[in-house]
């Protein structure tokens, strides 16, 4: 079988849509937070299929970014995830209702 | 004419004395009086050289265009001539002395400062009415007027009967302003100006101008007199101002204030048509009458002579609307003097009395208070109408005037009312300075300090002189030169001069004796009525100690003391129908605007306001299904189609 651009794409559109899934269902922050990191990377997979199958690399280059921007993002948004654990004892999101009306 | 920028510092001095006042010397009594009284004492003598420069025969304007809306064009202009020379002699003469007198009066008030600055505001205002030459000028003063005589009326208003007088006065008076207005409106409306000459230029040269609504104008204008100057059914007003201190009553409730609505007819004479005028006579002689009735049976000093003044006010508009300017407005001058001095001798009486107003509590005060017996005295000479006091020549005038437009039922009425003038004055005479004294503080009373008595005196000299000084002449001339006595016949005015030099060639005698040759009944028949009026006094009231009338009289004599229930009447009619009106604007504003327009609105925007909540719901899951969602329709729209 011959494997193409569509399969990479909807693989990408799987990815993306659990990690949605995830981001809308789930309750526990730090899941969510993996959820994210899976879209990210759906967005990484599109982006390097395309990059492959047009034969340009700008593609390849921006998903470098995209995981260095991560990288940095992951660090603060755990930290963040820490320090609310710390605060609170809970990591749920339903627990954290101080905004609502 | 000379001096043709004094009238204008004339009228501004006054308020430049209330500014003054207000923001810099409400701290001193002394000094806030002194500025007030001189203020109106410096604008006595301006009028006297402005006079003396331009002597009375002379009319003249100065003015400014203040604004022009369209056609409107609006002067701020004075309108000087013998009128309002005379009318600012009275208004600056009269006041300067009732100035002065206040300052012994208040002399123990606390807001003296607040009351001379309020006085300067009522002198301001008069000022204004009387040298206005158009009629928004007129009517704006006329409105400041009333506002200042209502701060007056209230002075003491802490006591809630002079707060409710105060506002008694001012709705009144609103009332007679409405038909004021709208008479100013009408007339301008129809003859497209609003100046004072340029009316008359056009309805002297065609006096049909006015048309079909001549009559209407006339009487909305009237409108403005009938409550200004009290005539029925407006007079329930002025009994009540006499809550407010002594000086304001002769001021504003003899002298000047009820004396504009008189003035004004006069000024305005020519607006009015002989039907307008019948009117106005009978109006004026009902309340003559009227109020001289109730003024019999009152027991307050200063009620009785607030209802004298009605009657003689009554009086002027009675003579205004016999076509006799003339005899008006030398009422309005005499009266001016001896009523004001009437005022102001109650007023001494007051206070020697240690503020006791009955009569009934008085008694033997001539012993006590000399001076102000013998100015007293002479006022009520003076009011009843015994030659050779001022009110006899002014009296006689009008009646006269009744008799030669052959008007006997008014001729009557106002015999009539001559008779029981004496009657009630008297009454009050006997009552208050013979007898027994009444009460300890008849007994204790003492005579008023000097700065009191000097106005009195001063005041006291012009109500006996002021009939035979050819006041009377000035109007006449006045009237004459002006083109306006367009009624005939007036026998009695043209006779004046033709008529002169028969009796004497003295011109002193000549005035002295006018009355006897111009209408020799006239003059006959008021004395006649007089000493009738007299004897009645006093074989009743000569040391009495009680009231013989109402064991005579009977149910007339409650109907009098009770006024004739005409406040009793319009608390049962016109306050009632007005409540009635304003419970159903009430319930209008209270329903049907704000319950159910501005409910519906408000209900709206909250329901609108609460389902647009429920988005909001705090969850950020719900906001990211939520922009998922979007992404979605956007998406479908974009590539779907």
């Amino acid at each position: 079988m011959h494997v193409g651009l569509h399969h990479y794409l909807f693989v990408s559109f799987m990815l993306f849509s659990l990690g949605l899934l995830g981001v809308i269902m789930r309750r526990n922050l730090l899941v969510i937070y993996m959820s994210l990191e899976l879209m990210l990377n759906a967005a990484n997979l599109a982006l390097v299929s395309f990059s492959r199958f047009n034969n340009k690399l700008d593609g390849q280059v921006l998903v470098f970014f995209i995981i260095t921007v991560a990288a940095a993002e992951v660090a603060v948004g755990l930290a963040l995830i820490v320090a609310l654990y710390r605060k609170r004892q809970s990591a749920h999101v339903e627990d954290l209702t101080s905004m609502k009306l | 004419m000379k001096y043709e920028n004094l009238p204008w510092l004339i009228l501004f001095l006054p308020l430049l004395s209330v500014a003054v006042i207000t923001l810099f010397t409400l701290r001193s009594k002394t000094v806030s009086s002194l500025i007030s009284i001189g203020a109106v004492v410096t604008g006595f003598v301006m009028t006297l050289l402005f006079i003396n420069a331009n002597g009375f025969q002379f009319s003249g304007e100065t003015s400014t265009n203040w604004l022009s809306i369209g056609g409107l064009q609006i002067d701020f202009g004075l309108k000087l001539d013998a009128l309002s020379m005379m009318m600012l002699l009275v208004v600056t003469g009269v006041g300067g002395a009732i100035h002065i007198y206040s300052y012994g009066y208040m002399d123990e008030d606390s807001s003296k400062s607040r009351f001379f600055a309020e006085l300067s505001l009522f002198t301001f205002s008069m000022l204004g009415i009387v040298l206005a030459n158009n009629f928004l000028m007129m009517f704006i003063a006329w409105e400041l007027v009333g506002v200042s005589s209502y701060l007056l009326i209230g002075f003491w208003f802490e006591k809630p009967s002079a707060g409710d007088a105060a506002k008694k006065a001012f709705i009144t008076n609103r009332l007679g302003d409405f038909g004021f207005l709208f008479g100013i409106l009408m007339v301008w409306g129809l003859l497209g100006s609003l100046n004072f000459s340029t009316l008359q230029t056009s309805l002297v040269a065609n006096p049909v101008a006015l048309g079909t609504s001549a009559t209407i104008a006339g009487l909305l204008i009237f409108c403005g007199a009938m409550g200004k100057s009290a005539q029925f059914p407006l007079h329930v007003w002025l009994p009540d101002a006499m809550e407010g201190p002594t000086p304001v009553s002769a001021l504003i409730h003899a002298a000047t204030m009820v004396a504009a609505g008189v003035y004004m007819l006069c000024r305005t004479l020519f607006l009015f048509n002989a039907d307008s005028l019948h009117v106005i006579a009978y109006i004026g002689g009902f309340t003559s009458l009227l109020a001289a009735l109730i003024a019999i049976q009152q027991n307050d000093i200063k009620r009785i002579i607030a209802y004298s003044t009605l009657s003689q006010l009554g009086y002027m508009v009675m003579a205004v609307g016999l076509f006799g300017p003339t005899p008006a407005m030398f009422h309005l001058t005499t009266h001016a003097f001896f009523k004001a001095l009437l005022f102001l001798s109650a007023g001494s009486v007051i206070i020697g009395m240690h503020h006791e107003q009955e009569i009934w509590q008085m008694g033997n005060l001539r012993k006590k208070m000399p001076i102000t017996f013998w100015t007293f005295l002479i006022g009520a000479l003076a009011l009843s109408g015994i030659p050779p006091f001022s009110g006899f020549y002014s009296k006689d005038s009008i009646l006269a005037q009744a008799l030669e437009q052959k008007n006997y039922l008014l001729f009557g009425v106002a015999v009539f009312v001559a008779a029981l003038t004496v009657l009630y004055t008297f009454r009050l005479f006997f009552v208050v300075f013979f007898g027994k004294e009444k009460s300890k503080a008849a007994a204790h009373a003492h005579e008023s300090p000097l700065v009191m008595t000097l106005p009195l005196v001063a005041l006291a000299v012009f109500a006996f002189i002021g009939g035979f000084i050819g006041i009377s002449d000035k109007f006449l001339k006045y009237y004459l030169d002006a083109g306006l006595l367009r009624f005939t016949p007036l026998p009695y005015e043209t006779l004046n001069d033709a008529s002169r030099e028969h009796v004497t060639n003295s011109p002193f005698l000549n005035s002295l004796l006018e009355p006897f040759s111009n209408s020799p009944i006239a003059a006959t028949i008021g004395i006649l009525a007089a000493v009738i009026g007299f004897f009645l006094a006093l074989s009743l009231y000569k040391n009495a100690s009680t009231d013989p009338l109402p064991a005579k009289l009977g149910g007339l004599a409650t109907a009098m003391k009770n006024k004739f229930y005409f406040d009793e009447l319009y608390e049962a009619t016109v306050i009632r129908a007005h409540d009635f009106l304003a419970a159903v604007a009430d319930w209008i504003d209270r329903w049907i605007l704000e319950g159910a327009i501005i409910g519906a609105i408000r209900g709206g925007t909250d329901l609108t306001g609460r389902a647009l909540r429920l988005a909001q719901t705090g969850n950020l899951q719900t906001y990211a299904f939520l922009f998922v969602l979007g992404v979605a329709l956007l998406l479908y729209f974009v590539l779907g189609k």
